[in-house]
């Protein structure tokens, strides 16, 4: 199959295409058909993916299942996958169908809840899948339609906040993203990423408005992408729209965001930032290191003092993505290792810890942690997902989380043992927040007259969380499943990443 | 003045017997009642002459001793205006029927407005300009004045009018100071005096004939009027004023700079871009505050306008380029939103509160969809069309190495997308009130969800608009 990637991508839109305009009247039977229609396209997505997973090829580490055709403004409709985004595709696949499943309780404007969902994970598997800038960056864009309709429409009190804040605040970071493209479109006179990973662009030492900048254009062009893929991670401190957005979101908007579009950022800095700006990397890797390891201290004493449970299990995805950015910028096999392996399992566990509250929302429908407590008693099989999510989110070892947390962190500590030393101290914190809320939520006396008659999880709930406890479970014992595909294409980038850099200190010391 | 001369502005010539047919007609045929006809009869002229022109093979060259040129540039504007207005024609009858504002002159004013267009686009000479200019800024005045009963639409054909005469005025005198200073007054001939260095005069002239030009396209500085006369005109009419007078002004302005002030590309540049920044951002945030959807689109139209400057600004083939393909994603958008505002009513009268708006999605789901599509074109969000056109601007910005007018561009559209995504936040997401009726023309859906439809399906291809802008772009920069 010549273009088993458009079909993988817009399956999901194209069943959104059909739902709208066919699917007609907000009565139940409508609604149940919008539903089967979403998760029989999510699922059949994902199965048609697997077709991808069983084709690609580990050790080539080129890009793969390309395809190229003419586009307006001299642009490419350019696809492919490599050993970096193939498992992030596999991970939007994997976990829409879920998603989907979890929202099966909604009753509000179902279909139109179904359409933005399904254009979501089409627009999500095109940005990791786009192959020029400017594709990509209509993917990237695009995405925020869908969401902040979906915060906006079915999220909480204050969604109507929650959702300007996150379209304007990943919009501004992102315009710049693509003022800096379009001068490396016109740098390089091309848009094709494999071509510009490969370009050496300017990078020479230069004055703008009297101010010194080392690595120069390189230099901005870097700050220009960290500004939208830092606010996408989020790294500390543009982190502020992410709590607001993800209290506020519905559950399955809030698993999408944290479980999916999260990883957009990172996949950016991977795939834009260490390999076309290896020499203002370089410069700026120490800044990043110590953003990170302040986001791991300090979001992880936020997440502390939290009353909301979305809001905590929220400042932990910061705290989290503090080490995915502390192992991309470490270049060395193990923090990028870690730091991919690391996104691929906060996918699982923090979507799963959004789900976790989701059951209990629906059922009580707060998110307070003290209107809860003895849940245990009343839900034993709860409490034992709840549980297993807690600890992989702390990072015990046979969980994705360890793994993810102890490769970043071996690859930091070969750069800068300070911040491995700062950084390591988050894994206490985390557990301290993580097993705090279970205590507070989970275990004790059942008191509280509201949750006397409060029902164990349904069939279609723990059906939602087997294939979830299944990946952790298998990543955490068996990692290699990861590193294998992952592995050669980071080997990669990291010799071009290193053979980028002497080649640069050669030219500066040839121009002193 | 011989034949050939005449064939080559066969269509405006056309277009002007075909006006003051139609006046007799309504003068002495049955007077209103004869109006829907005309309006139909008007707007299937425009679209003829637009194929016309867009399909004519011809060559194109110079009429009356240089005074009047056909080229690739001037039929590429034609066609964007001739279509735009016969759109907005059709579109309003619906509206002005109701509101009893439909009279013969209507249509008729439309046409002479657009003869007045045509000629502009079409200059060689500081004269013709002048006079395509006037025919259409006087047919205009008469427009936004047409309900004579109203207050507020007589007070925005005056005020039209009086800051209208203004720009003339500085228009003229910019015009009388290059004519002193390069003994001309045609563009080829300004153009070669510029070989030897401009005089101080001349570019006192130029920087004159800009404002002047800038008044007509509402760019900040020179915006005052177009806020109120968006408010106080009839819908259709505001509607006609943010589609084709737009284009033909957009399109003098740049072939003013390019043709007759070509040589001095950086000094007319530097203004462009002021322009260009000042519109953006001013449009920008004084939006935001907008209660009145059609005021909101006035300060959508002048950092729209902003945006369009970007590209001419760059002073290259490129920008002219980004600005014709601008222009005519603009007008297209503005097309698509005028649909819908003149079909928003409360109890048979129009309604232009946008939180009137309210939970419109969950009445009208197919036309709430088109409108966020239009809005989140309009804020030039990906993967709409109005995207494409803000790159190609900033392209053109980026490659003319002005990359800080792109990135004042970029922060602009940012502070634009809130009170684009504020009537989205009220369609979608707001309370249940009393809210507004939607009673839509066949025309007008037709319109809204065809414009609807463009913006998103238009991103596979343009629809070939980019080789005509891109050679029209050739024959003006050369």
């Amino acid at each position: 199959m010549d273009n088993l990637l458009s079909i993988i991508t817009f399956i999901p839109a194209v069943a959104a295409g059909i739902l709208a305009l066919f699917g007609r009247g907000q009565d139940a039977a409508a609604q149940r058909n919008a539903k089967w229609l979403a998760l029989f396209a999510t699922s059949a997505t994902f199965l048609v993916s697997l077709f991808l997973l069983a084709g690609f090829d580990p050790a080539n580490t080129g890009f793969q299942f390309v395809e190229d055709g003419e586009w307006i403004m001299g642009l490419h409709y350019k696809m492919g996958v490599d050993g970096i985004s193939v498992l992030f595709v596999m991970l939007t696949t994997f976990l829409m169908p879920l998603v989907i499943a979890s929202a099966w309780h909604v009753e509000t404007r179902v279909k139109e809840y179904m359409i933005a969902f399904l254009l979501l994970e089409s627009l999500m598997i095109g940005v990791f899948c786009a192959l020029d800038l400017m594709l990509f960056y209509v993917f990237f864009e695009a995405g925020l339609i869908p969401m902040f309709l979906i915060i906006g429409i079915w999220g909480g009190k204050e969604r109507i906040y929650a959702s300007f804040k996150f379209f304007l605040y990943t919009f501004l970071g992102s315009v710049l993203m693509l003022v800096a493209m379009i001068v490396m479109y016109m740098l390089a006179g091309t848009t094709d990423i494999p071509t510009l990973m490969a370009f050496d662009f300017p990078h020479t030492d230069m004055a703008l408005l009297g101010i010194h900048i080392a690595g120069g254009v390189q230099t901005l062009l870097f700050l220009a992408f960290f500004a939208s893929f830092a606010v996408k991670m989020p790294m500390w401190p543009v982190h502020t729209w992410l709590p607001d957005a993800h209290v506020q979101a519905p559950t399955a908007g809030s698993v999408v965001l944290a479980a999916i579009l999260l990883k957009m950022g990172g996949y950016g800095f991977l795939r834009f930032s260490l390999p076309m700006f290896p020499v203002a990397s370089d410069i700026l890797a120490p800044l990043v290191f110590w953003l990170s390891a302040i986001a791991i201290v300090y979001t992880s004493l936020v997440a502390l003092a939290q009353s909301d449970m979305k809001k905590l299990i929220a400042y932990s995805s910061v705290a989290h993505m503090g080490y995915v950015t502390m192992g991309i910028f470490t270049a060395n096999q193990q923090g990028i290792d870690g730091a991919i392996f690391q996104m691929l399992s906060h996918g699982f566990i923090s979507g799963a810890l959004f789900l976790c509250v989701g059951v209990i929302y629906d059922r009580i429908h707060t998110r307070e942690i003290d209107a809860y407590g003895g849940l245990v008693n009343r839900m034993p099989a709860y409490a034992l997902v709840f549980m297993f999510f807690t600890m992989a989110n702390v990072g015990l070892p046979g969980t994705s989380g360890f793994v993810g947390e102890f490769l970043t962190l071996m690859g930091i500590f070969q750069v800068n043992t300070w911040v491995a030393a700062f950084a390591t101290s988050g894994v206490i914190l985390s557990a301290a927040y993580a097993l705090w809320l279970y205590r507070r939520v989970v275990m004790g006396e059942l008191v509280k007259e509201a949750l006397r008659s409060i029902t164990d999880m349904s069939r279609r709930e723990r059906a939602i969380f087997a294939p979830l406890i299944a990946a952790t479970l298998i990543l955490g014992v068996y990692p290699a499943f990861v590193t294998d595909i992952i592995g050669p294409s980071v080997k990669a980038l990291i010799t071009d990443y290193h053979a980028a850099l002497p080649a640069a200190d050669a030219t500066q010391v040839a121009q002193h | 003045m011989t034949s050939a001369d005449f064939s080559i502005v066969l269509p405006e010539v056309v277009l002007a017997l075909y006006a003051m047919a139609a006046l007799m007609l309504g003068v002495y045929g049955s007077k209103d009642k004869l109006a829907p006809v005309i309006s139909w009869a008007t707007a299937g002229l425009f679209v003829a002459l637009a194929l016309w022109i867009g399909m004519g093979s011809g060559e194109g060259g110079t009429a009356f001793g240089g005074l009047f040129v056909d080229d690739s540039f001037s039929r590429f504007a034609k066609v964007t205006i001739l279509l735009s207005a016969a759109a907005v024609l059709v579109m309003g009858l619906d509206y002005l029927q109701r509101g009893d504002m439909l009279r013969f002159e209507y249509p008729v004013l439309v046409t002479l407005a657009v003869v007045g267009m045509m000629i502009m686009v079409s200059a060689g000479d500081l004269m013709t300009l002048y006079l395509g200019l006037e025919l259409q800024s006087l047919a205009l005045y008469v427009l936004a004045a047409i309900r004579r009963d109203s207050v507020k639409s007589t007070e925005a054909g005056l005020k039209y009018f009086v800051l209208g005469a203004l720009s003339s005025g500085l228009l003229l005198y910019g015009a009388s100071l290059t004519y002193g200073f390069a003994g001309t007054t045609q563009f080829d001939g300004i153009l070669s005096t510029l070989d030897h260095g401009a005089p101080l005069g001349l570019l006192f002239g130029l920087v004159f004939l800009l404002s002047g030009l800038a008044f007509k396209i509402s760019a900040a500085p020179f915006h005052m009027w177009t806020p109120d006369v968006y408010e106080g005109a009839p819908t259709p009419v505001t509607a006609f004023f943010a589609t084709a007078p737009k284009v033909a002004a957009m399109a003098l302005m740049a072939r003013v700079t390019h043709d007759a002030f070509g040589g001095i590309i950086n000094d007319w540049s530097q203004v462009l871009a002021a322009l260009a920044v000042v519109s953006m951002f001013l449009g920008a945030v004084a939006a935001i505050g907008q209660r009145d959807i059609k005021r909101l689109m006035a300060y959508s139209s002048i950092a729209h306008m902003g945006f369009a400057l970007v590209g001419l600004a760059s002073g290259t083939a490129e920008g002219v380029q980004a600005m014709l393909v601008y222009m005519a994603i603009y007008v297209t958008m503005n097309i698509g939103a005028f649909a819908f505002i003149l079909s928003m009513e409360r109890d048979g009268r129009p309604v232009t509160d946008i939180a009137a708006l309210n939970l419109l999605s969950k009445r009208e789901p197919l036309k709430a969809l088109a409108v966020l599509v239009l809005m989140f074109s309009l804020a030039g969000v990906p993967p709409m069309l109005g995207f494409f056109g803000k790159l190609y601007v900033l392209r053109a910005a980026v490659d003319a190495g002005m990359t800080w007018l792109a990135v004042a561009g970029a922060v602009a559209s940012v502070i634009g997308a809130f009170y684009y995504l504020r009537i989205v936040f009220y369609m979608y997401f707001g309370k249940e009130t009393e809210g507004v009726e939607i009673r839509m023309a066949p025309v007008q859906w037709t319109l809204l969800v065809g414009v609807a439809l463009v913006m998103v399906v238009g991103i596979a291809n343009f629809f070939g608009i980019e080789p005509a802008a891109a050679a029209a772009a050739l024959s003006l920069v050369n």
